[in-house]
């Protein structure tokens, strides 16, 4: 990165502290807690990024696929990581893409059962990554990417955040109408000119991407959780796709912050508690479901 | 056996959507058999066979979904090279996921246009898409969601959507399974309505000798391959047909 971006993303910076130094609490003070105003910048740019795949994801019941995106992510992030490049997440993010293509056409082409495919897959890439970064030195360093760390966010790593954030919010204008019509009927979407296999392998590269940008933070463990429950436990409560997306992104943007928050105050993994107050979110609005 | 209906391959109209030895087959199992038949504008013909004939299958081909040998062309009045045509598919009576966070509406906009369907959709389009329910007299079903849609309801408003934008083709795949009498001949209405119309071509697959005698022009009875062909009483007093469906 050149000096003068270097110098535009620090004034950026200093703008996002400025605003949260305004709030009410210990850490917001000036000069405080910098790591801690990094995630929550990380969470207000990847909550609504995961709100918005999660609604796909659940609505073409592809929770297994997705979980399976992010073993890839997890060895594709070792496997940047040997292959010496000074930012292993581009070697990363491109091992994730090839993952996800190679799942999602071996799904359409084989006469396998979708589930034992992405099983495969899953199974055989996560051992590669554990063969691969356990090779003489044990399991220690494998904890950040199993787990995540939000409190280690860079800046110039949200910077990536927010450019995939909007890339993503682009994609979803232009591509939504096309995976809703293919999720509700294929056939109806084919001889509307749509094509089925092109569009999911289309997403299936943002989910891959999304994903492996947000590994490190989230943690390979918990990652899925992020793309099912919001959409989860938005479904129970509305009917129609405008709420429904909005609701997604509203509890995952709530819980994400509620989450960051109180995991600096209890010292917990904050991806951790995140996936726990989304998964507290899905059981009340289970119930407000049922009861209605 | 070939059986061409209309003997040459040259069609007699200028619009026309033309099958020429279509063949599919999954593995070992030929599906279709070198299937040749001619579907005009402005007539409806009915496919007829027995179950795993390959009629349904024939439709997928028809839509690009069903790898096939041989060749599936569309011409109209106003070019002699072929085209793609404007397809409208009325599936059998699909079941929905009930929890489907899509109302009718959404469903609408989704599949006709390009406005993204989980931003506000505003009065104009919303007005637009119950013009198009209204058709088929299910405009008060706009704000449901499509899981919970009764068969006959699901059936109007897939037909509804089939209709937009126009099609030069419509296929309807059995679309008459689970719907009540009322919303059957309001289906079939609605379907010769914009046939004369509009003069598209229809395909029909239906398993009820009565309505096909009723709405189709001309009736195709296939078990594999093409059996008989021509008039509705022709086929269906037919001895092939007797065989197969008597």
């Amino acid at each position: 990165m050149s000096i003068r971006n270097t110098a535009v993303l620090g004034d950026i910076m200093q703008v996002w502290y400025a605003i949260v130094d305004l709030l009410p609490f210990s850490w917001a003070e000036p000069g405080q807690g910098l790591f801690f105003k990094n995630a929550l910048l990380a969470v207000l740019l990847i909550a609504p990024l995961f709100g918005l795949l999660s609604t796909m994801i659940v609505n073409t019941n592809m929770a297994f696929f997705s979980e399976s995106l992010g073993h890839g992510a997890f060895t594709g992030m070792v496997v940047g990581t040997l292959a010496g490049f000074t930012e292993p997440l581009w070697g990363a993010v491109v091992f994730s893409i090839i993952f996800a293509l190679l799942v999602t056409v071996t799904r359409a082409k084989a006469r396998l059962s979708s589930d034992t495919i992405i099983g495969v897959y899953s199974a055989v890439s996560i051992a590669l990554g554990l063969v691969l970064a356990t090779r003489g030195t044990g399991l220690s360093k494998l904890n950040s990417l199993l787990v995540g760390d939000l409190m280690s966010v860079r800046p110039a790593e949200l910077l990536w955040a927010a450019l995939l954030l909007l890339g993503v919010v682009v994609y979803w204008l232009i591509a939504a109408n096309k995976l809703v019509t293919i999720s509700l009927h294929r056939s109806i979407a084919m001889s509307r000119g749509i094509r089925p296999v092109l569009s999911e392998l289309i997403f299936s590269v943002v989910v891959a991407i999304s994903v492996t940008v947000a590994i490190r933070w989230v943690g390979m463990l918990v990652i899925n959780a992020l793309l099912i429950l919001p959409a989860a436990a938005a479904r129970n409560l509305t009917g129609s796709m405008g709420r429904f997306t909005l609701a997604s992104v509203l509890l995952a943007l709530i819980c994400g912050i509620g989450g960051c928050i109180g995991a600096y105050y209890i010292g917990c993994a904050a991806s951790a508690l995140i996936v726990l107050c989304l998964g507290g979110c899905f059981g009340l609005t289970m119930l407000a479901r049922v009861r209605s | 056996m070939r059986v061409n209906l209309h003997g040459t391959n040259a069609c007699g109209v200028a619009c026309c959507t033309k099958i020429e030895h279509v063949s599919v087959s999954a593995g070992m199992e030929i599906i279709l058999d070198d299937v040749s038949l001619h579907m005009h504008c402005g007539e409806t013909t009915a496919l007829i066979g027995p179950n795993g004939a390959g009629k349904s299958t024939l439709m997928r081909a028809i839509l690009g979904e069903l790898p096939h040998s041989g060749d599936i062309r569309f011409t109209n009045a106003h070019t002699t090279v072929p085209i793609r045509p404007v397809i409208g598919y009325v599936p059998q009576t699909p079941r929905f996921d009930p929890q489907y966070p899509a109302t009718v509406c959404d469903l609408f906009l989704a599949c006709t246009s390009r406005y993204p369907v989980w931003l506000p959709c505003g009065k104009k389009r919303r007005e637009w898409v119950r013009e198009g329910l209204r058709m088929v007299d299910v405009d008060y079903t706009i704000d449901r969601r499509v899981g919970v849609l009764s068969g006959g309801e699901l059936q109007r408003v897939l037909l509804a959507l089939a209709l937009n934008p126009q099609p030069q083709l419509l296929l309807l795949d059995e679309p008459s399974s689970g719907v009540d009498v009322h919303g059957l001949s309001m289906f079939y209405e609605t379907v010769e309505r914009v046939k004369e119309s509009a003069d598209l071509s229809v395909l029909l697959i239906s398993h009820d000798p009565d309505l096909v005698r009723k709405y189709a022009d001309r009736v195709v009875l296939i078990n594999r391959r093409v059996v008989k062909s021509g008039a509705p009483d022709e086929v269906l007093t037919s001895a092939e047909y007797k065989a197969l469906l008597g």
